[in-house]
């Protein structure tokens, strides 16, 4: 029984193990100076586990069915691996140049993963909560990595302040709904709430979907993420962008899915308001930033507004929609910071987005890349962004929610401003001070991977589309 | 051998538009001009052996929606073989006078690559019209019909430097948009009735759809009346009939072998041929057919009138053409489309003949038009003046009255006056017959103001003038040869009698014995018909008739290339005009040469004379009946008017302003209010992760409470 229990979480098991290990290593070993070897290491465990995790089959749930391991749980995990890898590989450089080079880096990150595993893989809400917590608190810490930049600590700060008051709202959800269904198994309250449902346990559901807003930074909810996302060393940012928003989001999908599939028509109408509001506030506030990384801060905003709409639609195709539109966003996000991560001038990093200006003069096949990346995140066809959207948006009038897809469409439109406009700048801006020509091979292949998919995943989306609706299938029967 | 006749043209097309940079200029012309030789000797093989039941050659299936499934494919019956001649001879002498006619063009600049595209576009134009002929169903005439279209908007503003070639371009594109929205309703309301638009099950289908009435406009009338009506409207657009003329005169800014081709010989003639090719929806539908009779005899006259005060050689010509295609509509408008075809080959000949002619005066004049500024260039350019004179001589119908014996035109216009004379009243004859006197004068007058008398004009251009190059006289000699025979060659099979006619057509023989001879019978037999009375009808043909085979069975409409229903006999009857219907043509021309000589060598100086006499009447020839004017006044500025009250108000004011309002305005408001809520202070961060907590948590519960 219990070596069964231990097998289904056996990747989470060894990467928490090597952790510990690593960290041994690192405080009683060579200290930073195994950092990159442990950064290539920790790359290399994600990808290996998440090629063991691609290969699993199967519902599998563990521990008195309090974790799971079905197909959603694995299509999220396998993404989260595959982002922490080459987030990893891609802050190497950028942490050497800048004397950032700490073993607790990868260290951190690999708890980060493991909790954030632990969170799609969730069927209880204790789980639940020990997997948000143990993501949340590598991050703050990964945030604020920096000591002895004030902006990189008062960002950790601000995160964690605000993040225990998520976590105040979450957890204060959970014993709501667990004092009126009686149980914090999804399969249980899913049962409680079949039938009439109290308006004690529609509060616990609202507190609940706040504390996942607030961690996919979903307006509302979102206030932290510009400060955070320019506190925070680059690649923390990087990770923080892709990683974690596929494990809320996936979290999300599977609470509102799995314990309250039900009563879809009451958390519907949330899940719009926030899809709404988190794309106008994403569209609009990013029209006046000039620092690309706040930039993206509100782009990610906006575009979790957009997977939220394949989630408000209710059905097995809205989380498909949801997944590929993830999926696609993770990708776009890390070529989009493989270029952030490669801007400097005289050899510091700069994130003004007017150092762009020009661009195209320099360095044509960068800014060639950068525009595919823009267009696609802004959703023009024939980019694979387009396509994501394109999902969501069907999903939205499938699910009877015409009026969303018509708000997503105009906000795509106001959205496409500040995407457009780096490309505008790039080609047709001012002369002026640009960018250092660097060579990072690793940045720039990542870049160019991304950009390649965004051109050439037109053509099949590279099969995701029947992996994401066998992922769906599991979690909407 | 179809297919290759058909798309040759565009392989040449291609190679010369695309590929020119690796065949090179000259590669590129000699490339086209060769494959439209091949085309043109492919196309005399068809014709030779043009089979009696039409052929249907399958290329691809192009269309299946609803119930509207057709497909690419050529049709050839004797209609299509006619015209396939017609285009490729025209075609392939024109490709090879422009090897000569564009080798220096001043529109140009010194290097500038234009010969290949020049080459392209007509290779273009000639794919565009042979799937215009070949059509198998109306959709895929209607896509031939606006690739012509654009050819010509190309070739037409070839040259682009000029302004008013591009607004003689746009002005034929838009006046033929008039047409071909009337030609498109017109193929709505087949399908609408019949529910197919290939040809053979239309034609089938209309004798049954006789007396069937349809709403248009909020009107009824008889349906097949309206169809026919409206591809009419088609026609004369792109045949630049009566109304909606005025784009051919301002299509002569092209380059000379275009106005050649296109605006002479083949595209405008198109029109045409679509009503022949309608015939048998046009044979029920005699109101359709009176309308065409008399656009066609007043586009006949109107532009003859026009054409007597022109100054520019091409303008002259182009008039003509207007009048000529006149004389075709109301062959075909009478019910004699054998004798409309007739014409539009002859026509194809020496018209063809005359603008090439054209193209070389000019070409010797450097790019002078103005006839008052040539004069005695007979001696300068000989080749060119005795072919010029034998088109003339083929326009105005020069023969042998009351016999066979004469130049093309002589015998394709009188066959068309007797057949006006015969079957479309007296209004049409004797608007013909004017018209014939004024094509006379005002062709004379072209010959005589360019090759005889004083030198006029710059004296440079005259000391230079020169004979063309050989490639440039070739075609004249070749069309020369066409102006001269094809009247006398073809006049059996189009306007001999009726057998004969029938058998080129392909039509089964219902009343093959309705030959001259034992018209009476056959007149007899369809009274019969027309009562309905069958055996009747099979006895009177059979008492009419002493010819072996006796009538077995009656031509369905769709069966030969054209249809002639039981009751039309006007082809029989124009054959028993009285002679001085016969000769009248031979007269009027007569008078017109002589006017011609009388004022222009006899005394020159007296059309000047009598154009100062009658002021008012020359003026309003001179403005060509003030057509422009008033199209102008009455279409292009309030058109004018409105796009740009839309333009300025409605799209700038409107939709820009709101936009603008938009995007510049509470847009940027929106962001502003975001990056002041944006304060940095965790407190106001937490207050509002609070108050959104507290609207949705009060939304649920009211939303619960509603419940």
């Amino acid at each position: 029984m219990i070596s069964n229990d231990i097998q289904t979480l056996l990747p989470e098991i060894l990467i928490a193990v090597y952790a510990m290990l690593a960290l041994l290593a690192g405080a009683y070993g060579g200290k930073d100076k195994i950092a990159p070897a442990l950064t290539w290491i920790t790359a290399a465990v994600f990808v290996v586990i998440a090629f063991f995790i691609g290969t699993g089959e199967g519902v599998h749930p563990a521990f008195g069915a309090t974790f799971i391991d079905d197909g959603f749980a694995r299509f999220a995990k396998v993404t989260i691996l595959l982002c922490g890898a080459v987030v990893l590989l891609m802050s190497r450089e950028y942490l050497r140049r800048r004397d950032l080079m700490k073993f607790e880096i990868p260290i951190l990150i690999s708890l980060c993963t493991v909790g954030m595993m632990v969170m799609v893989s969730a069927a209880d809400l204790m789980t639940l909560y020990m997997g948000l917590e143990l993501q949340s608190l590598a991050i703050y810490v990964l945030a604020a990595i920096r000591r002895d930049s004030v902006k990189s600590t008062e960002a950790g700060l601000k995160y964690f302040v605000l993040g225990a008051l998520s976590s105040g709202l979450l957890l204060y959800g959970a014993s709501l709904v667990y004092g009126f269904a009686g149980t914090t198994h999804f399969a249980g309250i899913i049962v409680a709430a079949g039938g009439e449902v109290s308006l004690g346990l529609l509060f616990g559901l609202v507190f609940l979907i706040a504390g996942f807003a607030f961690k996919v930074s979903a307006a509302p909810f979102h206030m932290w993420t510009p400060d955070v996302y320019e506190g925070a060393p680059t690649p923390i940012t990087a990770f923080m962008a892709t990683a974690p928003k596929v494990a809320a989001m996936a979290l999300f999908a599977r609470v509102v899915y799995q314990g309250f599939g039900g009563v879809a028509e009451d958390w519907q109408q949330i899940l719009a308001f926030l899809s709404v509001v988190s794309m106008f506030w994403g569209a609009v506030a990013a029209i006046g930033q000039t620092n690309i990384k706040r930039l993206m801060a509100y782009s990610s905003i906006n575009h979790m507004g957009f997977a939220l709409m394949g989630l408000a639609s209710a059905t097995a195709f809205g989380v498909q929609a949801m997944l590929i539109y993830m999926a696609i966003y993770v990708t776009m996000n890390i070529g989009a910071f493989a270029f952030i991560l490669s801007m400097e001038r005289d050899g510091r990093p700069v994130t003004d987005i007017g150092s762009l200006n020009l661009l195209a003069r320099s360095e044509p096949l960068k800014a060639l890349a950068l525009l595919v990346l823009m267009f696609s995140l802004g959703g023009v066809p024939p980019f694979v962004g387009f396509f994501g959207k394109l999902y969501v948006f069907r999903a939205a009038i499938d699910g009877g929610l015409i009026w969303l897809a018509v708000a997503g469409a105009v906000a795509s439109v106001i959205g496409a401003f500040y995407y457009i406009r780096i490309v505008y700048l790039m080609y047709f801006g001012q002369e002026r001070e640009g960018l250092d020509k660097t060579s990072q091979p690793m940045l720039w292949g990542f870049m160019m991977a991304s950009a390649a998919i965004m051109v050439l995943g037109v053509v099949n989306l590279f099969g995701i589309e029947g992996v994401a609706a066998a992922a769906a299938a599991t979690l909407v029967p | 051998m179809l297919t290759i006749i058909l798309f040759a043209p565009l392989v040449g097309a291609l190679i010369a538009g695309f590929g020119w940079r690796i065949v090179t200029e000259q590669g590129a012309q000699w490339i086209t001009t060769g494959l439209m030789a091949l085309v043109c000797l492919l196309s005399w093989i068809v014709f030779l052996n043009t089979p009696d039941e039409a052929r249907h050659v399958e290329i691809f299936r192009w269309i299946s929606s609803g119930t509207l499934d057709t497909y690419w494919s050529i049709r050839l019956d004797r209609l299509t073989s006619i015209m396939l001649i017609v285009i490729n001879t025209v075609s392939a002498l024109v490709h090879l006078y422009s090897i000569g006619y564009m080798a220096h063009d001043e529109n140009f600049r010194e290097g500038e690559h234009y010969k290949a595209r020049f080459f392209a576009y007509l290779s273009f134009f000639t794919f565009a019209m042979l799937t215009l002929v070949t059509a198998d169903n109306l959709v895929q005439m209607f896509f031939g019909w606006e690739g012509v279209g654009v050819a010509s908007y190309l070739l037409i503003g070839f040259y682009f430097r000029k302004p008013s070639a591009g607004a003689a371009a746009m002005k034929a594109m838009i006046v033929n948009r008039v047409g071909d929205f009337g030609f498109v309703l017109g193929i709505f309301g087949l399908f609408l009735l019949t529910d197919s638009i290939d040809f053979d099950t239309v034609f089938a289908a209309i004798p049954g759809l006789a007396g069937q009435r349809m709403e248009f406009l909020g009107l009824n009338f008889q349906a097949l009346e309206v169809i026919g009506v409206l591809l009419f409207i088609g026609a004369m657009g792109k045949s630049a009939q009566f109304l909606l003329h005025t784009w051919l005169p301002d299509a002569m800014e092209g380059p000379t072998p275009v106005s050649a081709l296109i605006h002479a010989a083949t595209m405008v003639t198109a029109g045409v041929f679509l009503v022949c090719r309608m015939s048998p929806l046009y044979e029920f539908a005699p109101d359709a057919q009176m309308i065409i009779v008399v656009i066609g005899a007043t586009s006949a006259f109107f532009a003859a009138t026009i054409g007597l005060v022109q100054t520019d050689i091409k303008r002259v010509i182009a008039y003509s053409t207007c009048s000529q295609l006149g004389y075709m509509f109301v062959a075909a408008g009478a019910g004699v489309y054998s004798a409309a075809m007739f014409h539009l080959l002859t026509h194809a000949f020496f018209k063809a003949l005359l603008f090439l002619c054209a193209g070389s005066v000019i070409h010797a004049m450097h790019h002078e038009q103005d006839m008052r500024n040539y004069g005695g260039l007979r001696k300068k350019i000989p080749h060119t003046f005795w072919a010029m004179v034998i088109g003339t001589l083929a326009i105005t119908g020069v023969g042998i009255p009351l016999t066979h014996i004469g130049f093309a035109g002589f015998l394709s216009k009188d066959a068309i006056v007797e057949s006006a004379y015969a079957g479309a009243g007296a209004y049409a004859f004797w608007m013909l017959v004017i018209a014939a006197a004024f094509t006379s004068f005002y062709s004379w007058r072209l010959i005589f103001l360019t090759f005889f008398g004083e030198a006029r004009g710059d004296h440079h251009a005259h000391d230079h003038a020169h004979e063309s190059p050989l490639v440039m006289r070739i075609p004249l000699y070749v069309l020369s040869l066409g102006a001269i025979f094809a009247g006398m060659l073809w006049y059996a099979p189009f306007f001999g009698d009726h057998a004969r006619v029938e058998q080129f057509f392909g039509i089964p023989s219902a009343h093959a014995e309705a030959s001259e001879e034992h018209g009476e019978g056959v007149v007899a037999a369809t009274h019969e018909l027309a009562e309905g009375d069958l055996d009747h009808a099979g006895e009177a043909l059979v008492e009419g008739g002493e010819e072996s085979h006796a009538a077995t069975r009656l031509a369905v409409p769709g069966e030969g290339a054209i249809y002639m229903a039981p009751s039309n006999h006007v082809l029989d009857e124009a054959h028993h005009a009285p002679t001085w219907v016969k000769v009248s043509p031979f007269v009027a021309m007569l008078l017109g040469l002589i006017l011609a000589w009388a004022v222009y060598i006899f005394r020159p100086g007296t059309a000047d004379a009598i154009a100062r006499n009658q002021r008012p009447l020359h003026t309003f020839l001179m403005n060509r009946w003030y057509f422009d004017e008033l199209y102008n006044t009455v279409f292009v500025r309030p058109a004018q008017g409105i796009g740009g009250f839309l333009w300025k108000r409605g799209d700038g004011n409107a939709i820009d302003g709101s936009i603008n309002g938009i995007a510049m305005g509470i847009v940027p408001w929106f962001t502003r209010l975001a990056g002041r809520a944006q304060s940095g202070y965790v407190f106001s961060y937490a207050l509002t992760m609070v108050i959104g907590l507290a609207l949705i948590l009060t939304w649920v519960s009211i939303g619960t409470g509603a419940e």
